[in-house]
């Protein structure tokens, strides 16, 4: 450990996550993790970390923070209202904190979940291979105001503040499955009316399952009343007693009785975790090959995003404390007439080719 | 229909199914409907796949009626994985009976009124008299047929014919961590306060798992459990100063 992390002042649902701990089924242990696992790929990329870090997931409304050594942060997921001592932060970025400042996030403007990470990492000790929270589970529990988490150490402050371009998964849409275990006791016609049917997510939705709305009848399956309990998994399309639809998310039983249509791939779980109130969302089904052939490693998901990540530039014109930066230069260097020739220079450089670092 | 004790081996009625889990992961089942054979089958091919230590595999869990196999699709494909399990699959399936227990939990529980709030409903849908619940309840040797729902969380079966109730069309909101409730003739004993289909007939404080205890998980795939009815009174007493969450239970060592 080398800094802290303090926390000020935390919205009702804030948790640390990472990628979860798979491997303990067994045990009755769900995989678990950030409900938008995309938004942890994002802030490795902006972070240039080597692999994703943990994370600070916040449902709906964020928190205020500081830390007593200097880290990178990326603010990825759900745009939340961001401000740095006040002064507005971009989303889907990164950033520098210095001890002192005061990060401050608000309520979320579009999607569900927002994520903040530090390029420190929060140096806590794994629990079956992960600090993940699973507070519904036992596991972990929630983040609340007077908090303070170890950091680690930031190994390169000065490495220059990254943007991707705008996440666009906070409004719903397609749903891809695949089939399951039990997508056989389905008759095909319930099948085919499910994959037609218009769905909104309904307000029942949290890190274990969002439910699904429609008109409509239910979709019922052969024999669901004293089917053997069994294994679930994140993604699986659950069809409850009354035949109402509930997709299963991180924090889901890891067994249960109730029939499932099929599961969502993995790769469309953030979208559906992002999915506001009422969004509309479709199911459709691949077969399995399909589904397999679209399997992506956790590496190739970060390389892909990595070259993505661009070195953060401002047009100088959009800049509005721009003569500070000069009168700092000046104040600082006013005492040696080179070095102050030196930056101008720089800047000079900087502005002649367009666009200047921010 | 599910057999009671003696067992006579799964027969090949029903030939274990392979199904996809997900992009990782694939499902054997061997009986849609649980039952000590389709138990002890999953038992048997888990130990058989555990024992061909296949590079990529990642994890092999048994359910009641089934098992999972979680793989790594960067170092092993779904197509590769099947040719390699299916030698050992139907040898697990007709061999198996269920191990005899090794450790018998007694666990204290309180029946009925607030702490079984749907005991009175379970015997009406059931037909069973409310003391003939709670005899069988209690006579019942019931064995650890699953971990799962929540972490450490038991299935527990199986109880007499009686109790072949399907769960509930509509869920009960919550049932409060401790909660014992039963469907299609097995109890489940639940972790953490839960919505379930299953009826709440009684409810002890017992925790199989603590995460901050000594031994987070208490309870072991195959163990013998039996509950033991307590008074309400002496119920609220057991679950004082109880930072174990042990509520009283005792573990007996069977050699």
């Amino acid at each position: 450990m080398s800094g802290l992390l303090h926390i000020k002042r935390a919205g009702p649902a804030v948790s640390v996550q990472d990628l979860g701990r798979p491997g303990y089924m067994g045990q009755g242990v769900a995989t678990g993790g950030a409900a938008d696992r995309l938004a942890l790929f994002e802030a490795a990329a902006l972070l240039e970390a080597p692999a994703v870090l943990p994370a600070i997931e916040m449902a709906g409304m964020g928190g205020s923070f500081t830390v007593d050594a200097p880290t990178r942060f990326a603010l990825t997921g759900a745009p939340m209202r961001a401000t740095l001592d006040g002064e507005p932060l971009g989303w889907n970025e990164s950033h520098l904190l210095q001890p002192g400042e005061v990060l401050d996030l608000g309520g979320v403007s579009e999607g569900v979940y927002g994520y903040l990470s530090f390029a420190a990492g929060l140096d806590l000790t794994p629990w079956l291979g992960s600090v993940a929270s699973q507070a519904s589970l036992g596991i972990g529990k929630l983040l609340a105001a007077g908090d303070t988490l170890p950091l680690g150490t930031d190994s390169d402050t000065s490495l220059p503040p990254r943007r991707l371009p705008k996440a666009d998964r906070f409004k719903g849409g397609a749903l891809r499955m695949m089939p399951g275990p039990q997508t056989g006791l389905f008759d095909p016609a319930t099948l085919e009316r499910a994959l037609a049917t218009s769905f909104t997510r309904d307000a029942a939705a949290n890190r274990q399952g969002v439910r699904l709305n429609h008109d409509g009848a239910p979709f019922p399956a052969d024999d669901a009343a004293s089917l053997a309990s069994d294994f679930i998994t994140q993604g699986d399309v659950q069809m409850t007693g009354d035949g109402v639809p509930y997709v299963l998310m991180a924090d889901c039983q890891t067994m249960g009785g109730y029939p499932r249509l099929g599961t969502v791939l993995p790769d469309d779980l953030p979208m559906l975790a992002q999915a506001p109130l009422g969004a509309k969302l479709r199911l459709e089904m691949l077969d399995l090959a399909a589904a397999d052939a679209l399997w992506q490693s956790d590496k190739a998901r970060l390389a892909a995003l990595r070259s993505k990540a661009e070195v953060k530039i401002r047009d100088p014109r959009d800049i509005r404390d721009l003569l500070s930066y000069q009168l700092i230069s000046g104040v600082t260097a006013g005492d040696d007439l080179d070095r102050d020739l030196d930056y101008q220079g720089a800047m000079d450089s900087r502005l002649s080719s367009g666009p200047l670092l921010s | 229909m599910t057999q009671d004790t003696p067992q006579s081996p799964l027969r090949a009625a029903h030939a274990p199914e392979v199904l996809p889990l997900g992009q990782d992961s694939l499902l054997v089942r061997f009986a849609r409907a649980a039952s000590f054979e389709a138990t002890a089958a999953c038992l048997a091919f888990q130990r058989a796949v555990e024992t061909l230590a296949l590079t990529g595999v990642r994890d092999v869990a048994p359910s009641l009626t089934s098992v999972s196999v979680q793989f790594d699709p960067s170092v092993l494909d779904r197509a590769t994985l099947v040719a390699a399990i299916t030698p050992v699959l139907s040898k697990a399936a007709t061999d198996a009976l269920l191990p005899a227990p090794t450790r018998r939990w007694h666990i204290p529980v309180a029946f009925g009124g607030d702490f079984g709030p749907q005991l009175s409903e379970f015997a009406e849908v059931s037909g069973l008299s409310e003391a003939q619940i709670l005899k069988e309840a209690q006579e019942t040797e019931l064995r650890v047929l699953a971990i799962g729902f929540a972490p450490g969380q038991p299935y527990l079966g199986y109880l007499p014919e009686g109790w072949q109730v399907p769960r509930q069309r509509n869920l009960t909101p919550r049932v409060p961590a401790g909660a014992i409730a039963t469907a299609v003739r097995q109890m489940v004993l639940f972790t953490n306060a839960s919505t379930t289909g299953w009826r709440q007939i009684a409810e002890t404080g017992f925790r199989p798992f603590v995460q901050d205890r000594a031994e987070p998980f208490l309870l072991r795939q195959g163990d013998a459990l039996r509950l033991e009815q307590v008074s309400h009174d002496t119920y609220r007493d057991l679950k004082r100063n109880d930072a174990e969450g042990l509520g009283g239970a005792k573990c007996e060592v069977l050699t």
